[in-house]
C-alpha cells in the first residue's frame, strides 16, 4: 500500500478546533464533516485538495478534543495520509482505530515543503519526496497497532477476536 | 523496577502483576463516558459489534454539549443517545435539569471513584485523576469499543512527577497552577504521558483546584493527570462514592521521566494568551503591558465551574459592577451547584453585579452557544483550551484564567490582577 499527492504543509500544534471546528459537530455525517475540513486554518483547503493529498505538519499535530470527526473529516476530504513530527495522543489512537494512515517522521517534515509530491510505502514507512529527489524512514507501527490496521479497523480487530 | 500510581492501576485492570511504559496492553474499563457530541457518533459503530452494552452500571451517556439543544441537528443527537440510554436501562440515566457537565457530575454523583480505569470520549475526560483515578479521553470508536466490551487497548505511559511543596497566596489557584505548569512545559510538555503531583504541597490543595489541575493535563499533551488519595481526598470520595473505592500508591521506586519542581507560594495570578494554553503570562507582566480590554468573561466549564470557583468569583464580585462594556456568562457546572449558588446568596451576587446565569452546559467553551464571540471580540475565559476560533471567529481572542482574575476582569473591563479587587476574604 502507498499514497502519493501532493503536500500541504502546516505549523505545530495543529488542534482539532481548526481541523473541524465545533460548531460543525452538530452534525457527523462523513461528507459534511470533510466539506468544512481545515477550514479555520486554511480556507481554501477544500477547494485545493486532491484525492491521495498528504499533510505535513510540525509537532503536535491533532492536539485538543478527543474528536473523531477530525481524522474523519481529513480522510473523507481525500487526504491520504498525516506526517508529523508528533501527534497528539487522542489523535493518534482515532485515526488507528478508522484506519487513517499517520506517520511520526522529523526529518521528513524539515525536508518537505508546501507543494511538493511526496510517496509514502506503509509497509516500510519509506518517505519519498519526488520533488526534492530525498528519502526518510518514517516510525513504523508497534505490531499489536498493525493488526489492527491490517484488519481495518479496531471495530473488525474487536469482531475477528470473538470469533 | 517499581510502577507509578497509573501503572499501578492499569496493571491491575489488565490482570497482570506489572507493567511497563511503552507497553500496548488490553485493559478492563470501570466506566464507559459518551456526551452528546460523541456519542451519537458511537451508537452505529457500537451495533457493528454488540446489541447490548457490557454493563448497564458502567455506559453513561451525558447530554452536555449543544444542550440546552441549540438547534434541531443537536436535538436529534440528544434524543439518540436519550433513546440509546432508555432502551438499555442505564443506570445512571443523564438528562438536562437533573445532571451537568460531564467532568463535574461524575464524579459529584459518586459514579467515578479511586482506583477506577475511565475512558471518556471527551478529551477532558482526565479530570478524574483529582480523586485517585485513571482517567483519559478517547475517540468515538474506543468508545464504541469500550460500550460494547468493557476493554480497550492503552499504551502504558510513562510520567513526569510534580514535586508540589509550600503554600498557595491568596488569590492563587488551581487554574493558576495549571497554567503555570503547562507555561513551563509545553503544550506537548507531556504528551503521550501521565503527570503525576505530589508532594507535601498537594495537602494545601482544595478537591476543586485538584479537579482543576487534573482537568487541564490533556492541555500539556498528557494521557492522564493524578493525585495521590490523601485525607481530603477520602473525605471527598466518603461523601459522594456510590461504590466501595481503592486506594492506589506510586512504588517508592517508581520511574519517572522527569521530576518538575512547583513551589506553591511562588505562583501568581497567571493568563494564558491567544492562541495556546501554554502562553502564559503572570499579572506582573501582564500589567507592565497596556490595557488588554475585553467584552466578554466566562465564569464555568468542567474546569472551573464549582462550587469553590464560584465562591471565590462571587467573593470578589459581591456589591460590585459588570464594567459597561462587558458581558459575563456564568455558568455552574451541576444543577447542585446551581441549587447551592441559591441557597448561599451566590446567584443574587451574580445577578446583582449584572451577569447572565446560565443552566448547566458546556456552553460557550467551545464556541457551540450561550455566548458566542464576535469577530476582534476579547474573552477572558476560566474554560481550558483558547485556539483560534474555539469559542466563534476566528479573529476572536481567548485569554484563559482563574476565576479570580476573570471576576477581578469583569469588574475592570480589562484583564485585571484579582489581587487590586478585595473581597475572597
Amino acid at each position: 500500500m502507498e499514497a502519493k499527492g501532493r503536500v500541504f504543509k502546516y505549523g505545530d500544534n495543529v488542534d482539532t478546533d481548526v481541523i473541524i471546528p465545533a460548531r460543525y459537530l452538530n452534525s457527523f455525517d462523513a461528507k459534511e464533516l470533510a466539506s468544512h475540513a481545515m477550514v479555520d486554518l486554511d480556507p481554501t483547503f477544500v477547494e485545493r485538495v486532491q484525492e491521495g493529498d498528504i499533510i505535513v505538519a510540525k509537532k503536535n499535530f491533532g492536539c485538543g478534543s478527543s474528536r473523531e470527526h477530525a481524522p474523519l473529516a481529513l480522510k473523507t476530504a481525500g487526504v491520504s495520509c498525516v506526517i508529523a513530527k508528533s501527534f497528539a495522543r487522542i489523535f493518534y489512537r482515532n485515526s488507528i482505530n478508522i484506519g487513517f494512515a499517520i506517520l511520526e517522521c522529523p526529518e521528513a517534515v524539515d525536508g518537505i515543503d508546501d507543494g511538493d509530491e511526496v510517496k509514502v510505502d506503509y509497509e516500510t514507512g519509506k518517505i519519498y519526496n519526488l520533488t526534492k529527489n530525498t528519502e526518510y524512514q518514517g516510525q513504523p507501527f508497534p505490531p499489536f497497532m498493525q493488526k489492527i490496521i491490517e484488519q481495518g479497523g479496531l471495530v473488525n480487530y474487536v469482531n475477528n477476536k470473538k470469533g | 523496577m517499581g510502577m507509578t500510581m497509573t501503572q499501578k492501576i492499569l496493571a491491575d485492570h489488565a490482570g497482570v502483576k506489572e507493567v511497563h511504559a511503552g507497553e500496548l496492553i488490553e485493559a478492563n474499563v470501570d466506566i464507559v463516558m459518551a456526551n452528546d457530541i460523541t456519542g451519537p457518533m458511537a451508537l452505529p459503530i457500537f451495533k457493528q459489534m454488540a446489541d447490548k452494552v457490557f454493563d448497564k452500571d458502567k455506559v453513561v451517556l451525558v447530554p452536555d454539549h449543544f444542550t440546552p439543544n441549540k438547534d434541531i441537528k443537536s436535538a436529534e443527537n440528544s434524543k439518540a443517545i436519550r433513546e440509546f440510554s432508555r432502551e438499555q436501562g442505564l443506570t445512571h440515566h443523564m438528562e438536562q435539569g437533573k445532571c451537568g457537565v460531564e467532568h463535574a457530575i461524575l464524579p459529584e454523583s459518586g459514579i467515578v471513584v479511586a482506583g477506577d480505569a475511565v475512558i471518556g470520549a471527551d478529551s477532558h475526560t482526565c479530570t478524574y485523576g483529582a480523586i485517585g483515578a485513571f482517567s483519559t479521553g478517547v475517540g468515538t470508536t474506543d468508545i464504541a469499543t469500550g460500550m460494547a466490551t468493557g476493554q480497550l487497548w492503552f499504551k502504558v505511559p510513562s510520567a513526569i512527577k510534580f514535586n508540589l511543596h509550600g503554600k498557595l497566596p491568596k488569590y492563587v489557584s488551581g487554574k493558576d497552577v495549571i497554567l503555570h505548569i503547562i507555561g513551563r512545559i509545553g503544550v506537548d510538555g507531556a504528551l503521550y504521558k501521565s503527570m503525576e503531583f505530589t508532594g507535601e504541597g498537594v495537602k494545601e490543595l482544595s478537591m476543586a483546584d485538584r479537579f482543576t489541575i487534573c482537568n487541564m493535563a490533556i492541555e500539556a499533551g498528557a494521557k492522564n493527570g493524578i493525585f495521590p488519595v490523601d485525607e481530603a481526598a477520602v473525605e471527598y470520595l466518603d461523601k459522594h462514592a456510590k461504590r466501595d473505592y481503592k486506594i492506589y500508591e506510586a512504588d517508592k521506586d517508581a520511574e519517572y521521566e522527569e521530576v518538575v519542581d512547583v513551589d506553591l507560594s511562588a505562583i501568581r495570578p497567571t493568563v494564558a494568551f491567544p492562541h495556546l494554553p501554554g502562553n502564559a503570562k503572570t499579572v506582573d507582566e501582564i500589567e507592565t503591558m497596556d490595557k488588554i480590554y475585553i467584552d466578554q468573561v466566562v465564569i464555568g466549564s468542567c474546569t472551573n465551574g464549582r462550587m469553590e470557583d464560584l465562591r471565590k468569583a462571587a467573593a470578589i464580585l459581591k456589591g460590585k459592577k459588570v464594567a459597561d462594556n462587558v458581558r459575563v456568562m456564568v455558568v455552574p457546572a451541576t444543577q447542585k451547584i446551581y441549587l447551592q449558588c441559591i441557597l448561599e446568596g451566590i446567584l443574587e451576587t451574580f445577578v446583582e453585579a449584572g451577569c447572565a446565569v446560565n443552566t448547566p452546559s458546556c456552553g460557550p467553551c467551545m464556541g457551540g452557544h450561550m455566548g458566542v464571540l464576535a469577530k476582534g471580540e476579547k474573552c477572558v475565559s476560566t474554560t481550558n483550551r483558547n485556539f483560534v476560533g474555539r469559542m466563534g471567529d476566528v479573529e476572536s481572542l481567548i485569554y484563559l484564567a482563574s476565576p479570580e482574575t476573570a471576576a477581578a476582569s469583569a469588574i475592570a473591563g480589562y484583564i485585571a490582577n484579582p489581587e487590586k479587587f478585595g473581597g475572597n476574604d
